[in-house]
């Protein structure tokens, strides 16, 4: 397929082939109607993203998740394109002590207070992120409350 | 046995000393105008003075005190400080009961009760004077102490004597100049400077922003109310209150020939008093309480009360320019032309309640824009239908 | 020619020259917590040039409890009624998404009956949370007769939440695998009346708003917001749709029956504050019409269709998302299980997070006066924003 074309409303397979052809370190987990999975390594976010949001019209991106596995951190793209309904899941695996991955704050707007919310509640730091202060947490907090490491009463 | 000539044996003949008519008194004030709430007073302060004469008498027979407190001069004097209380309670009273009203019927016509305090809710304003006074005078510390008390003072002031002034009838006023409806103007008028100052006063943004919209407010409404002001005097030939409503007891209720100005003039007395959709100064949306926002506990309360009194009087203006004043089309000034006056009054208040249920607020901008573009207009197109009334001769038929 | 031209052109230059000079100092203004716009605990800072507004910061998180966090330390039975609380406006949304997510977790199928009964809630909450919104607007417009009026026509639709789960606002009804209980005895008829009635009222509410030129000049041509910004801002629901983004999660990637019930969404390319209010109240009207369908089907069901599932209380290993059509947007919740009877990590998106983020696109260049009737339109909740 040709890779450098603008897709309007790739279906599932469609996007399966595109991603997997143009970038081969991206990996497609799996699809499901109007659901598509992949993993993809950090540093190959922002491009990836670029390449989804330019030619495969994914204009909106819902969520940036983040998630402690102990072992490494997770951060979860939701990205939706508004003329199929259909959502790309893509999720970047972030090691323990270089917590780095870039900002996609200058494609999607909208990404902003979720990647700083990731940040403040993970510590996950995103690369050329235009303002990254606490937003929920008041600005004296030197933690990450959202950690693993992070007990509630309760949790032994 | 001790002989004591006394010349007033019974308290009856200090209280009616000489049995004075209170025009007969040679200091009577209002020339030769019969003033009710003065002969009132007057006939009040023959009771309480001519006891007091009568008591003195008992104590010290044959001072001078009690001859001084009834002499004709002392009499006006004393009297005319019970005439300003009862011009004062009266004005009160009409204001508490437009204010009551405007809780009835807002609450109806939003589907709710309105107050339900006593009396049918009238007693809510008592309760809510005593809770203002009750509450902490707060004053805070970063405002300029002086033009902050003295503005909010002269704001409330000059709307209550402004309210005072406004004459109930032929036989009721306070002072029946030639140039009355300017006085009352000019004294209305005043408010917004006192607005603007304040604002500046309290160290405050929104308050400063709420005293820059009451300028802006005021140069918006101000001119077109003028220029209809002088249409009505022009109509009446003259500016006396008491002639205007005579001129129209005479032809016609002036808002016949001046429908235009009637209406105009009703948005723009809106204005004046600062009512939905015209109070922007105020704006709670955007503002929290505009130029009052610092205002606390009785100073609060009383600038509430003072906005009442200036939508009182400007509903009364209403009354006198355009729906007669207190004469009837028929029957003339008839028995008791006060409570007439006071039902028009409640009448054009009535309607201003409407148009606050029923309306949003305007935009600052928007106001300058309606002041400018469709008041003024009107306003002059209201003249000039005026002017060929008056100069075919439409008033000479009737 | 040119050179009646230079003068013209220099006067102008030296005209600009001294305009640049005059330019006022900007100054920050700071709304809320405790500000009467300010629906719930937040701040909005505005920096005005006069009365223009030039740039907007909102502030959050008074209301952060680590919703999050805790749902790690229940049972995921118990996090139903938490669920309710993430917003009081819209709780059965909340809860009905929650469910959802488990279900999609455990790989189980509901009964009919439940989905159509899942959609009349939903639809329910999404009239009252839309009256809420229409309160507020009032307010913010200085128009109280509004408020009240929609206040008393979300009377009707708690008492419909009463009839059907008990409680008003924070409902706990639906449940892992169904809802709690069927609807009771009269259900139909009453929520069938209520929303006849409550046609009519909407329709006088409206001559209040749209017919008053005062309130129509308030919203119209306010704050423009095109396409393209809407969908990379991140507005979502009622707000995007008013700026032109085609697009309702309950039509075009639909979750329960929604598919199977007919119904429009209405879109405006307008992108003005207007707009995005009218999108709103044409809703209302759409979720009366999906509420007759639904309750329609509910009948031919049957009354004694299964209505529950039971569900097992570990949830297998894996990762999970849902997304539904919030009454504010697309809020969608991410869950990641480990097997065992507790959440590893449940994340939600609130659509007013995201919305509230773009304040400043919004107030650009809006007089301060209609600040509040800007932002009315994203209908704030503090509960779900800050969770």
């Amino acid at each position: 397929m040709d890779t450098s074309a603008v897709y309007q409303k790739p279906t599932e397979e469609e996007v399966k082939t595109l991603l997997t052809e143009r970038f081969p370190e991206v990996e497609v987990t799996g699809t499901e109607a109007r659901r598509v999975f992949a993993k993809l390594p950090r540093e190959k976010v922002r491009e990836v993203c670029q390449y989804i949001h330019d030619n495969l019209s994914f204009e909106h991106c819902s969520t940036v998740i983040g998630v402690d596995y102990v072992d490494h951190l997770t951060v979860v793209y939701h990205l939706s394109n508004y003329w199929n309904g259909l959502m790309i899941e893509l999720s970047a695996d972030i090691p323990n002590d270089d917590p780095h991955v870039d900002s996609v704050t200058c494609i999607w707007e909208g990404v902003n207070w979720h990647e700083r919310e990731t940040w403040e509640l993970f510590g996950i730091v995103f690369d050329g992120h235009p303002k990254l202060e606490r937003l929920l947490t008041p600005q004296t907090y030197e933690f990450f409350p959202f950690r693993k490491s992070y007990k509630l009463r309760g949790q032994e | 046995m001790i002989s004591v000539v006394v010349e007033y044996t019974s308290i009856l003949d200090f209280i009616d000393f000489n049995g004075q008519y209170v025009m007969d008194n040679a200091y009577y004030p209002f020339e030769d105008v019969y003033n009710l709430p003065f002969a009132i007073s007057y006939g009040l302060w023959k009771i309480i003075g001519g006891a007091l004469a009568w008591l003195i008498n008992l104590i010290f027979p044959e001072n001078p005190v009690s001859d001084w407190l009834m002499s004709e001069p002392v009499c006006v004097l004393l009297s005319l400080i019970i005439f300003m209380l009862i011009v004062f309670i009266v004005v009160f009273v009409c204001t508490l009961i437009s204010l009551w009203m405007e809780r009835k019927c807002l609450g109806r016509m939003m589907d709710r009760r309105g107050t339900m305090v006593g009396m049918k809710g009238f007693l809510q304003c008592v309760a809510d004077g005593l809770k203002t006074f009750m509450k902490e005078n707060t004053i805070p510390k970063k405002v300029d102490n002086m033009t902050y008390m003295w503005t909010v003072s002269l704001v409330i002031g000059v709307s209550v004597l402004l309210a005072c002034m406004i004459p109930l009838s032929q036989r009721w006023f306070v002072v029946n100049y030639d140039s009355g409806l300017l006085i009352i103007m000019a004294f209305f008028a005043l408010a917004p400077f006192f607005i603007l100052v304040s604002g500046w006063s309290q160290n405050n943004k929104y308050a400063m922003i709420g005293g820059m919209r009451a300028a802006e407010l005021m140069i918006s409404y101000e001119v077109p109310m003028l220029i209809m002001i002088a249409t009505t005097a022009l109509l009446a030939g003259s500016f006396n209150i008491g002639d205007i409503v005579d001129a129209q007891y005479e032809t016609v209720w002036y808002f016949i020939p001046q429908i235009i100005g009637f209406i105009t003039f009703f948005f723009c007395a809106t204005a004046e008093s600062e009512r939905v959709p015209f109070d922007i100064a105020e704006a709670e949306a955007e503002l929290v309480e505009g130029w009052q926002t610092e205002y606390a506990g009785m100073k609060w309360g009383l600038i509430m009360l003072a906005d009442y009194f200036r939508g009182y009087v400007a509903c009364a203006m209403v009354t006198i320019m355009y729906l007669g004043g207190w004469a009837l089309p028929i029957i003339g000034n008839g028995p008791i032309p006060e409570i007439v006056f006071l039902l028009k009054t409640w009448f054009v208040f009535f309607l201003m309640i409407l148009v606050r249920a029923a309306l949003g607020r305007v935009r600052p901008d928007q106001i300058v824009n309606i002041g400018w573009k469709v008041f003024m207009p009107l306003s002059v197109i209201n003249l000039a239908v005026v002017l060929l009334l008056k100069v075919g001769g439409f008033f000479r038929w009737l | 020619m040119a050179d009646s031209i230079a003068p013209i052109v220099a006067a102008e230059e030296k005209l600009q020259q001294q305009a640049d000079k005059m330019e006022t100092d900007k100054m920050w203004i700071i709304m809320g917590p405790q500000h009467p716009f300010s629906h719930g605990l937040w701040t909005l800072k505005i920096k005005v040039d006069g009365e223009i507004c030039v740039d907007a910061e909102p502030i959050v998180g008074y209301l952060h409890r680590g919703w999050e966090k805790e749902t790690e330390n229940r049972t995921y039975p118990k996090i139903i009624p938490m669920a309710d609380r993430l917003c009081y406006a819209a709780s059965m949304t909340y809860t009905h998404l929650y469910c959802m997510t488990v279900e999609k977790a455990l790989g189980m199928d509901i009964p009919e009956k439940a989905k159509y009964i899942r959609i009349v809630a939903d639809e329910v909450c999404r009239i009252n949370s839309h009256l809420m919104w229409l309160a507020a607007v009032g307010t913010d417009l200085g128009n109280l007769t509004v408020f009240l009026w929609a206040m008393r026509e979300r009377e009707y639709f708690l008492d419909l939440n009463v009839k059907l789960c008990g409680a008003r606002m924070t409902t706990n009804y639906p449940r892992i695998g169904g809802v709690r209980n069927d609807t009771t005895e009269l259900f139909d008829r009453d929520i069938l009346r209520t929303v006849d009635r409550f046609e009519k009222a909407l329709w006088e509410i409206i001559a209040l708003m749209d017919d008053s030129s005062i309130i129509v000049s308030r919203m119209k041509g306010i704050s423009y917001i095109t396409r393209e910004q809407a969908a990379n801002v991140g507005l979502t629901g009622p707000a995007m749709r008013g700026c032109g983004v085609d697009f309702d999660i309950r039509r075009d990637d639909p979750y329960d029956n929604y598919d199977k019930v007919d119904f429009e969404v209405p879109v405006l390319t307008e992108g003005d504050s207007y707009a995005r209010y009218m999108i709103r109240t044409e809703e209302m009207f759409q979720s009366c019409e999906i509420i007759r369908q639904a309750v329609k089907k509910i009948q031919a069901l049957g009354k004694n269709a299964p209505y529950r599932v039971k569900a097992p209380s570990r949830v297998p290993a894996g990762t999970h998302f849902m997304r539904m059509e919030d009454p504010r947007g697309e809020s969608l919740m991410y869950l990641v299980s480990d097997g065992t009877d507790k959440p590893y990590r449940l994340k939600v998106r609130s659509p007013i997070f995201t919305n509230v983020s773009s304040a400043k696109l919004q107030c650009q260049g809006v007089r301060i006066a209609d600040v509040p009737a800007v932002l009315a339109q994203i209908d704030m909740c503090l509960g779900e924003t800050d969770r």
